[in-house]
C-alpha cells in the first residue's frame, strides 16, 4: 500500500509542479486555436442553422435585456453624476454632454454590455454545454446524426456576436438616456439640445469603433462559454468549473481586447 | 416474460470486430477484442465496473477512436469512413445511454422529434407526428408526450431514450448498462422491452450490464470481459457452467447464492 501511496503522491506532484502547469496552458491555448478553427470551418458550410440561431439571439437578448438596461441607466446616470463637479470648477458644464457621449460611445457600452453577458449569457452557455456533455446529451446528439459542435456552438457563437452589438447599441442609448435625467434635472436642457450636443463630438470611427469592438467582445464571451461547457469533465464539479471558467476568461479577454482595440483605434483618429 | 425464440441468421455478421485496442494514456482497456454480432441477435457484454464495456459501444458508434484494430459496422470500417459516411451509418445505429441523456430543454415530443426533424428533410408534420406516437407506444408512455425529461421517473427516462432511438427505425442496438439504477420490477419492463424491439424492430443489438438478471433474460449469446478481453463467449449456461474464478462471483452474487 505504501508504494501505491509514494507513487501517488509523487504523481501528484508532477501535475501540480510548474512545467506540468505550463505544459497545461499551452495545451489549453493549442486547443483553443483549434476550436476557433472549427467554428469557421463548419459555421459558414450548409446546411445552416438559421431557426437555432435565431432562437440563441433571442435566448441572448432576453437574459441580458433586463439587467443591461438598469445597469446602462445606472451608469450613465452616475457618469454624468460624478464628472459634473470637475467641470463646474471650470464652468464647462455646458461640456457635459458631449463628455458624456465621448464616454458612453467610445469605452463604456460597449464594455458594460460585455461584462453583463460575460456574466449572465457566457456562465449560461457554460454551465448548459457542460451540463450537456457530462450528461451525455452531445454525445446522444452526434450518434443520431446530428453534428453536435454545430447545431450547438456555432449557433451561440453567431448568436453573442449578432446579438451583443445590438445590446450595446441599446445600452449607449439607455446610458444616454440615464445622463440626460441627471442634465435635465440640474440644468433644465431639453432633450433635442441634449441629443444635438451628445451627436455633436461624435465621429463615424466612434460608431464604426464601438460596433467592432462589441462584435469581438459577442465572439469571445461565445467562444469562451462554448468551449469551457464543450470541453466539460468531472460530473457535476465539472459544469460548475465550465460556468465559472466563461465568467472569469471571457471578462479578462474582454479587457485584453479593449486595451487592443483602443490602441488600434487611436491610430485612424 | 418468457423470451420468445428469434431468427438469427449467422451468415450476416452486422457488427465484425478485430483485434481491437483501446488505451486512455497508459491504462489499456481492451486488448484485442474479436467479436461477431449476428443478423436479428441480441449479444450481452458482461464484466465488473471498468473494464471497458461501454468504451467498446462507443468504439462502435464512432465516438471514440481505437488505438488499433477494424470495427466494421453494416459493411463499413468506421475507422475508415469519412465524417459524411459516419453520420450516415449513425442513422442506422440505435444508442440508449445509460443516463437516458434526454435533452433537459425539451419536451418528450421534442426528443423524440429531433433526430427525424434533423435526418429527414423532407417530412411532413403529419408523419412526424404519427411517428412520434408510433415509438410512443411501442414503449408504453404515449401519456407523457408533452412532459419535460426531468418529470419522468428512472424507467420511463429509459424507456423514452429507447424510443428516440427507435424513431429512425435503426437495424443495430447498442444498450449501455439499460436496467442500472432501477428498481427490480422496472427492470424486468425494460428487459422485457428490449426484446420487444428485438422482435417487432428486427434489430440486432449489444447489450452491455453487469445485472445478469437482464442478461439471462435478454441475451441469445453472452461475452464474458475480463482483464481486456473477452474470455467466455457463449450462451448464458455455456458461459457461467466454468469453475473460473473470476466468473463464478460474477453469477454467485447476482443470484445470490
Amino acid at each position: 500500500m505504501d508504494t501505491v501511496n509514494e507513487t501517488s503522491a509523487s504523481g501528484n506532484a508532477k501535475r501540480s509542479g510548474f512545467k506540468y502547469r505550463l505544459g497545461v496552458f499551452f495545451a489549453d491555448i493549442y486547443k483553443i486555436h483549434l476550436f476557433i478553427v472549427r467554428f469557421f470551418k463548419e459555421a459558414f458550410v450548409p446546411p445552416f442553422e438559421f431557426k437555432e440561431v435565431i432562437r440563441q439571439c433571442y435566448e441572448v437578448g432576453v437574459r441580458s435585456f433586463t439587467l443591461i438596461t438598469v445597469t446602462g441607466f445606472i451608469v450613465g446616470l452616475i457618469f454624468t453624476k460624478q464628472s459634473r463637479p470637475s467641470l463646474a470648477t471650470f464652468g464647462a458644464n455646458s461640456w457635459l454632454p458631449s463628455l458624456v457621449s465621448i464616454a458612453i460611445m467610445r469605452a463604456l457600452a460597449p464594455l458594460v454590455t460585455a461584462l453583463i453577458a460575460s456574466g449572465k449569457v457566457g456562465s449560461s452557455i457554460g454551465a448548459e454545454l457542460g451540463s450537456m456533455r457530462v450528461t451525455e446529451q452531445i454525445d446522444a446528439m452526434e450518434v443520431s446524426g446530428t453534428k453536435p459542435f454545430k447545431f450547438l456552438v456555432c449557433t451561440r457563437v453567431l448568436a453573442t456576436t449578432i446579438t451583443i452589438p445590438l445590446l450595446a447599441t441599446y445600452t449607449a442609448f439607455i446610458g444616454l438616456l440615464g445622463g440626460y435625467l441627471n442634465v435635465s434635472m440640474y440644468e433644465g436642457t431639453s432633450y433635442t439640445t441634449f441629443m444635438q450636443q451628445v451627436f455633436q463630438p461624435l465621429v463615424y470611427l466612434d460608431f464604426t469603433a464601438a460596433l467592432i469592438k462589441s462584435t469581438v467582445f459577442g465572439f469571445t464571451i461565445g467562444i469562451v462559454g462554448c468551449y469551457q461547457g464543450y470541453y466539460s469533465t468531472k460530473g457535476t464539479e465539472g459544469v460548475g468549473k465550465a460556468a465559472n471558467g466563461a465568467v472569469v476568461t471571457a471578462m479578462f479577454l474582454v479587457f485584453i481586447e479593449e486595451i487592443v482595440i483602443v490602441q488600434i483605434v487611436n491610430n485612424f483618429r | 416474460m418468457e423470451k420468445q425464440k428469434v431468427q438469427i441468421d449467422h451468415k450476416d455478421t452486422v457488427i465484425k470486430i478485430r483485434g481491437l485496442k483501446k488505451s486512455f494514456e497508459d491504462y489499456a482497456v481492451l486488448r484485442g477484442i474479436d467479436l461477431d454480432l449476428y443478423q436479428g441477435e441480441n449479444l450481452v457484454v458482461l464484466g465488473r465496473s471498468g473494464t471497458g464495456k461501454s468504451v467498446l459501444i462507443k468504439l462502435i458508434s464512432g465516438l471514440l477512436t481505437p488505438d488499433r484494430g477494424t470495427i466494421e459496422v453494416l459493411g463499413k470500417d468506421v475507422t475508415k469512413i469519412s465524417d459524411k459516411e459516419l453520420q450516415e451509418l449513425r442513422i442506422r445505429i440505435g444508442f440508449s445511454f445509460q443516463n437516458s441523456a434526454l435533452y433537459d430543454s425539451m419536451t418528450v415530443r421534442k426528443n423524440l422529434e429531433f433526430p427525424l426533424v434533423r435526418n429527414r428533410k423532407n417530412i411532413t408534420r403529419a408523419e412526424i407526428d404519427t411517428a412520434v406516437e408510433t415509438v410512443l407506444d411501442a414503449v408504453g408512455l404515449s401519456q407523457t408526450i408533452n412532459q419535460m425529461p426531468a418529470e419522468l421517473s428512472g424507467g420511463q427516462r429509459k424507456r423514452i431514450g429507447i424510443a428516440r432511438t427507435l424513431i429512425l427505425n435503426p437495424e443495430i442496438m447498442l444498450y449501455d448498462e439499460p436496467t442500472a439504477g432501477l428498481d427490480p420490477i422496472t427492470c424486468i419492463e425494460i428487459n422485457d422491452l428490449i426484446n420487444e424491439v428485438q422482435q417487432r424492430y428486427k434489430t440486432s443489438s449489444i447489450i452491455i450490464t453487469h445485472d445478469l438478471t437482464c442478461a439471462k433474460t435478454t441475451g441469445d449469446r453472452i461475452a464474458m470481459l475480463l482483464d481486456g478481453q473477452f474470455q467466455r463467449i457463449g450462451t448464458f449456461e455455456e458461459v457461467f457452467n466454468t469453475n473460473d474464478e473470476r466468473v463464478k462471483p460474477f453469477f454467485d452474487y447476482n443470484f445470490i447464492q
